[in-house]
C-alpha cells in the first residue's frame, strides 16, 4: 500500500498519474486498463480541485493505491464540499453539437472506465473515492 | 505540453505534444481560440503526439467545434489519435462530433 499527498492544484495532475501510473503497472494491469486508472484518476481530481474545493489550492488530495492481486484499489480523499454524485447529471451526448454541455463527463467516464466506483462522504474523513479496476482474465 | 500551428493554404495545422489535461488544456484553448478569433475556422488538430487526454481538453475542442461549425464556415478535424485515446472518446459519446483521419496528409486534404 503506498498513500502520496497532493496540493489540490491542476499542476499536481502529472504527479498524480505518474503515481497510480506506477502503482498500475506494479499490480500487472495492463496497458489499457492502465490508461483508465490514469484517465479516471485524473477526472476525479480535476472534479474536486474544481467542484470539492472550488480552485486551486485550497486543501490537498490523498491517493492511496493498494494491489488487490486480481488488480488495483484506489482511494482518493479530499476535505472539500461533500460530493453527491447524484447531483450530477448524466451527460447527454446525442443532441446536436450547439446543444452540449460541459457537465458530467468526468464522472461518466469514471464509472465506466473503473470496475468498481464507490463515493463516500463523511464528517472526519470527507470525500472518499474508492476505485477498483481488475486485471482481464 | 508544445503547440505549434502551421498556416496551409486551405487550413491551419496546430500539432500538440504531450499530455492535455486540466492544467495544460488552457493553453489549447487559448491557441485554438486566437486562430478563430482570426476568422479562420478549418483547422486540423494533430494529435499523433498526445497520449493523454481528459474530458477537459475534449470540451475544449468541442468548443472550438462549435464556433468552426457555426453557419457551416468551416471545421475542426483530428488527426492521428492514438486508440486508447480514441476509445476514451467514443465511450463518451463525443466522437460523433468530429472527423477523425489516420494521418495528417489525409486530414490536410479533406479541406
Amino acid at each position: 500500500m503506498a498513500t502520496v499527498k497532493f496540493p489540490g492544484r491542476f499542476e499536481s495532475l502529472a504527479g498524480i498519474r505518474k503515481f497510480v501510473f506506477q502503482a498500475a503497472s506494479e499490480a500487472g494491469l495492463d496497458e489499457k486498463e492502465i490508461y483508465a486508472v490514469e484517465l479516471a484518476v485524473d477526472e476525479a481530481c480535476s472534479n474536486i480541485i474544481e467542484h470539492a474545493y472550488g480552485g486551486e489550492d485550497k486543501g490537498d488530495i490523498e491517493c492511496t493505491c493498494n494491489d488487490t492481486n486480481n488488480g488495483l484499489e484506489i482511494i482518493i480523499r479530499d476535505d472539500g464540499r461533500p460530493f453527491d454524485p447524484k447531483l450530477i447529471p448524466s451527460p447527454n451526448f446525442s443532441v446536436e453539437l450547439h446543444e452540449l454541455k460541459p457537465r458530467g463527463a468526468g464522472l461518466f467516464l469514471i464509472r465506466n472506465m473503473m470496475d468498481d466506483v464507490d463515493f463516500e462522504f463523511s464528517e472526519k474523513k470527507g470525500n472518499e473515492l474508492r476505485m477498483v479496476k481488475r486485471k482481464q482474465e | 505540453m508544445e503547440i505549434t500551428t502551421t498556416q496551409y493554404k486551405r487550413c491551419d495545422v496546430v500539432r500538440s505534444i504531450g499530455r492535455i489535461d486540466s492544467y495544460t488544456a488552457p493553453d489549447l484553448e487559448e491557441i485554438l481560440s486566437s486562430l478563430t478569433n482570426d476568422g479562420k475556422y478549418k483547422i486540423v488538430l494533430d494529435m499523433e503526439q498526445v497520449d493523454f487526454m481528459s474530458s477537459k481538453g475534449w470540451w475544449v475542442l468541442i468548443q472550438t467545434q462549435k464556433a468552426c461549425k457555426r453557419y457551416n464556415r468551416g471545421e475542426l478535424v483530428l488527426a492521428g489519435v492514438q486508440d486508447r485515446i480514441r476509445d476514451s472518446l467514443e465511450l463518451v459519446g463525443m466522437g460523433s462530433y468530429f472527423q477523425i483521419f489516420d494521418d495528417l496528409v489525409s486530414a490536410v486534404a479533406h479541406f
